[in-house]
């Protein structure tokens, strides 16, 4: 399952996000690392530094674009030249796959540089459909979309968030970038239970799964990916790999960004969770064998 | 952060106030097309209009108040443009939860977008920021992201049309009009020149035999040439120096009178026109200095001239055959840098 259509066929193991505080011991260790996600729009210049460290970095590794301003839900047309753009990059990374987010954040042609959420309508969902495919047949590589974690609900909303979602990539007929730990706190400011979110969406469409850590406040959950993964989320995680099978993970951590080897370190953490769905299926296997000879 | 307190004007003044009209369309508003994708852009039918549009106004409405500034605490505010309590139109379409009204979590929204912007031009503008002072700073930053919020995918460009906005209402510079302009051009200038385009380079054998009448030369699109009426290079690496010595002392790295000496702020400086190419070379940027009849050679060359009315013009009041050899050694220079590329 891990290796599907929507990731492009990539089994790329624990990956984490390339940052700048990082650069230079990743360019002078070139520590060991299954694969690199990068934000898209960090390298969506013309040049200068941003291009030569990718390009250093891509001599030694996989990497995989992670965008944030697609917006697929914005009542805008796709901007082409952003389109323009995030293909010339594809091009550079060879990226598998791309993911971006279930969200609007421009109108009008003014960005708020957020990821905010959806009213969870049929009209949304089929616009957000629309312009999915559309981006995916101009970049030429697949497309997962990532739910986001959200603060506000509308009044419009006709659905679930989960609903919205299967309503989104099924007419898209495109991939998911699950973050289980977007789904924790969504959960938490919405009162629903994250579990039937992981149960409700389509696993074989799970091209990718983002964990992270957040901030606590009295009366809401901050996706803030300046802590370490909570407890909590690691569960969610590991029923998800149950769920998925084990699937490309990584781990975002984006302030307060602590040393190489502790991002690192806490991303491999994921590790334990994969292998257990793997012994687990190991010992599927065999017992389905053991059965056969009987 | 202290420096986000100031007295703001309320609204985007004049803008049209967006409301939602009609109830949601329902499930009947779903439409496949044959092939089982979604169809196309779904304002073909009535329906369909509808819905988008409704969906358009809700955007619209919402990106509107999530724009609207922060109160001087930080807070949304508590009017809507129309007069309207903020709290009865955020409840129009913002669902409550159990531990927040609908005001409150438009909020998070709210707050979020200005501390996000506002963050952004602070690192981005340093050196305007220690002529204005934070106070003066942080209003500015809010008049200008009230009237030209971002219209690009990249916060990158968030202040691209700052010198124009300064230019428009110069009250948020006075009375340090000119070297704030200065600061916002030389700034923006240093923007370009860490991830601007870069074309291939010309070298020194395309530019032999050819006819200086009518050789045409481009500036590599990442130069910006800068006329100033205030020497800011020098200003903007001491008020650099300075956040690195502060961010040194708050880790306790440095010690004593040389921390002082270091972190004391520097002096605005004096007026002295001087004429500057903001440039990168092997991707680490730089300031390099030029003598007037440079600047205006380099200035005519990316405006179009050729190379031998660009360097009349240079030289228009010398005429002396030594410049000559001087010219040589300038274009040597440059080259070096490869500042010079072939127009398109």
């Amino acid at each position: 399952m891990p290796a599907n259509r929507f990731n492009g066929f990539s089994d790329l193991g624990i990956g984490i996000g390339l940052r700048v505080p990082h650069y230079n011991h990743i360019l002078s260790k070139k520590p060991l690392v299954d694969w690199f996600e990068i934000i898209s729009e960090n390298y969506m210049c013309d040049g200068g530094r941003p291009l030569e460290i990718l390009d250093s970095i891509l001599e030694q590794y996989q990497v995989v674009q992670h965008g944030v301003s697609m917006y697929f839900g914005s009542t805008d047309r796709l901007n082409r030249e952003h389109l323009k753009r995030l293909k010339g990059v594809v091009k550079r990374t060879k990226t598998p796959f791309l993911s971006d987010h279930l969200c609007w954040g421009s109108v009008d042609g003014t960005y708020t540089h957020d990821l905010l959420p959806m009213p969870y309508t049929f009209a949304a969902a089929r616009l957000t459909a629309q312009h999915v495919c559309e981006a995916r047949d101009f970049l030429e590589v697949p497309v997962c979309v990532e739910n986001v974690s959200s603060y506000a609900e509308f009044h419009e909303s006709e659905m679930t968030e989960w609903e919205f979602l299967n309503e989104v990539v099924e007419q898209a007929d495109c991939g998911i970038l699950l973050d289980v730990n977007n789904i924790y706190v969504s959960s938490k400011n919405h009162n629903f239970d994250p579990y039937e979110y992981l149960n409700g969406v389509p696993h074989e469409r799970v091209g990718q799964i983002h964990i992270a850590g957040h901030s606590k406040f009295e009366k809401y959950i901050l996706d803030t990916h300046d802590h370490p993964v909570l407890d909590p989320v690691w569960k969610m995680y590991a029923y998800a790999v149950r769920l998925c099978g084990p699937t490309n993970t990584l781990l975002e951590w984006d302030a307060h960004i602590p040393s190489f080897e502790e991002v690192h370190g806490e991303a491999l953490k994921a590790r334990k969770f994969i292998n257990q769905v793997i012994r687990g299926e190991t010992h599927k296997k065999e017992a389905r064998r053991e059965l056969a000879t009987v | 952060m202290s420096s986000r307190r100031s007295k703001t004007n309320g609204d985007g003044g004049g803008a049209a106030v967006p409301r939602l009209a009609g109830p949601p369309a329902g499930r009947g508003g779903r439409r496949t097309s044959p092939n089982g994708a979604p169809s196309d852009r779904p304002r073909g039918s009535v329906q369909g209009r509808q819905t988008f549009s409704r969906l358009r106004e809700l955007q619209r409405l919402t990106a509107q108040a999530i724009f609207r500034p922060l109160t001087p605490r930080d807070n949304i505010q508590r009017a809507w443009i129309d007069g309207r309590p903020m709290k009865q139109v955020a409840a129009e379409f913002i669902k409550p939860n159990d531990r927040l009204t609908s005001i409150e979590r438009l909020e998070i929204y709210n707050r979020q977008y200005w501390f996000r912007v506002l963050d952004c031009l602070y690192d981005d503008y340093p050196g305007l920021r220690a002529i204005l002072g934070d106070n003066s700073f942080y209003k500015l930053r809010i008049a200008y992201l009230a009237k030209y919020p971002s219209a690009s995918f990249s916060l990158r460009n968030l202040g691209s049309r700052l010198e124009q906005f300064l230019r428009e209402e110069p009250r948020w510079i006075r009375p340090r009009e000119e070297i704030c302009l200065d600061m916002a051009r030389f700034e923006w200038a240093q923007i370009v020149a860490f991830d601007g385009e870069a074309r291939a380079p010309l070298v020194t054998d395309e530019l032999l035999r050819k006819n200086p009448a009518k050789l045409r030369l481009a500036i590599q699109p990442y130069i910006t040439l800068l006329e100033m009426q205030y020497p800011l290079d020098d200003f903007v690496l001491a008020v650099k120096k300075r956040s690195a010595a502060m961010r040194s002392e708050a880790s306790n790295a440095m010690e004593g009178q040389h921390t002082e000496r270091a972190t004391r702020r520097p002096r605005l400086p004096r007026r002295e026109q001087v004429f500057l190419a903001v440039h990168r070379f092997d991707n680490d940027l730089y300031y390099k200095r030029l003598r007037p009849e440079q600047y205006r050679l380099l200035a005519a060359l990316r405006d179009g001239a050729t190379l031998q009315a660009a360097c009349e013009a240079a030289l228009r009041d010398k005429g002396d055959e030594s410049f000559a050899a001087e010219i040589q050694g300038w274009f040597q220079n440059w080259m070096e840098l490869r500042w010079f590329c072939k127009r398109e």
